[in-house]
């Protein structure tokens, strides 16, 4: 992700020179909201009959060209730009709606291909969602194909000190053992067993990092290279090394994750967690398909 | 607007399905990151904002923007100088 800052007034140029009027909030018109693009077929019509999207939004499909787009009209007031800009920044709300949005993608996936898009992708009308899904439809199509009959898994390494510390640490009378030495010389040695625990704790869990991409190399059909997961939304306890995610095909998901978790196994303090199945997020673009892995 | 009869995916209703929810990181991880991003007649899209990214980054993401293999730098504590094997 970049952090290049955009300025609401850039966006609303590119709009005005797109030869339409900004969107503002509280106008009180309606917004077309896409969540995934797939085939013309009877799967995604269950689907939408189904289920509610973003704020308990009706589905619907738009289609065009025997591809369709999986739909809700929502509300300008909350969807417009400005208003998503502020209902994203409130971590309760953006979770609201990536669930809601994950929902949608994930049981439409469950009945057939499909390419999700990013959140909150919003169109001023459906006529536009039209014109894009003819715009795109060579890329759409291509995509469609190259991800039927795959899913993806989620593959994290994780080295935690906390549960690489020996567990019965000789309880140390150590100070009092070590009388010439001294208290100050006996903590010094601790620490530096301690610094020592912790790389070889780090120096196990980049040759397991290594080994899982290998693993899961083998298994995928392409990879996509994630940002370490930090901050308190992390949750899991020591420090995420790596966060891939792996192409796979469906008849291989039982095999990848016995092999890539078996690795957990490996060395205390190291975790691999795999996740998954997920729809293609993250091979939904050209970019992230080109990185083909094993054949 | 009524919703569906299951509302699966409705996000005010409780956990619906057995098994356990996703984590909302991973799943943050993809529909900020990944998924199709499209361009031309949006209104809006994440992909040009990047806002959550400024005003959430300490919850989701730490401040540096560069994250090398961790491994590479490992943790020296708070030792004085590193010290010879």
């Amino acid at each position: 992700m970049s952090t290049r800052e955009v300025d609401v007034r850039e966006v609303n140029t590119r709009e005005a020179a797109a030869g339409r009027t900004p969107v503002a909030a509280g106008t009180g018109h309606e917004l077309t909201y896409v969540y995934a693009v797939g085939r013309d077929d009877s799967a995604l019509r269950r689907t939408v009959g189904r289920l509610s999207g973003v704020e308990g939004h009706g589905l619907r499909l738009i289609d065009a060209e025997g591809l369709v787009a999986l739909v809700s009209t929502v509300p300008s007031d909350v969807f417009g730009e400005r208003a998503l800009r502020v209902l994203l920044e409130d971590l309760t709300a953006l979770e609201a709606i990536a669930r809601a949005h994950h929902g949608v993608v994930d049981a439409a996936f469950a009945e057939t291909v499909v390419l999700p898009l990013r959140l909150a992708t919003v169109y001023s009308d459906d006529s536009r969602v039209v014109a894009m899904l003819t715009e795109e439809r060579r890329r759409f199509e291509e995509l469609l194909a190259g991800l039927d009959g795959h899913v993806e898994l989620g593959v994290k390494v994780y080295a935690d000190p906390g549960a690489a510390e020996p567990a019965a640490d000789p309880p140390r009378p150590a100070a009092a053992s070590a009388p010439p030495s001294g208290p100050g010389r006996a903590y010094l040695a601790q620490r530096r067993a301690r610094r020592r625990r912790t790389e070889d704790l780090y120096r196990a869990a980049g040759d397991i990092a290594a080994e899982a991409t290998a693993v899961a190399g083998e298994l995928a059909r392409a990879r996509a290279v994630h940002r370490p997961q930090q901050g308190e939304l992390a949750g899991r306890a020591g420090e995420n090394l790596t966060n891939e995610a792996y192409l796979v095909a469906v008849g291989e998901v039982d095999r990848f994750r016995e092999r890539v978790g078996a690795l957990s196994r490996r060395a205390p303090g190291v975790h691999v967690e795999v996740t998954g199945p997920w729809a293609p997020y993250s091979f939904a673009t050209p970019d992230t398909t080109g990185d083909e892995v094993g054949s | 607007m009524t919703s569906g009869p299951l509302q699966t995916a409705g996000f005010q209703d409780t956990e619906p399905l057995a098994g356990p929810p996703v984590a909302l990181i991973d799943l943050l991880d993809r529909l900020l990151t990944g998924g199709a991003v499209l361009t031309g007649d949006l209104v809006l899209s994440v992909a040009d904002v990047d806002l959550v990214h400024i005003n959430l980054r300490a919850v989701i993401r730490s401040i540096t923007e560069d994250a090398p293999a961790p491994w590479a730098t490992v943790p020296t504590g708070d030792g004085p100088a590193p010290e010879p094997t």
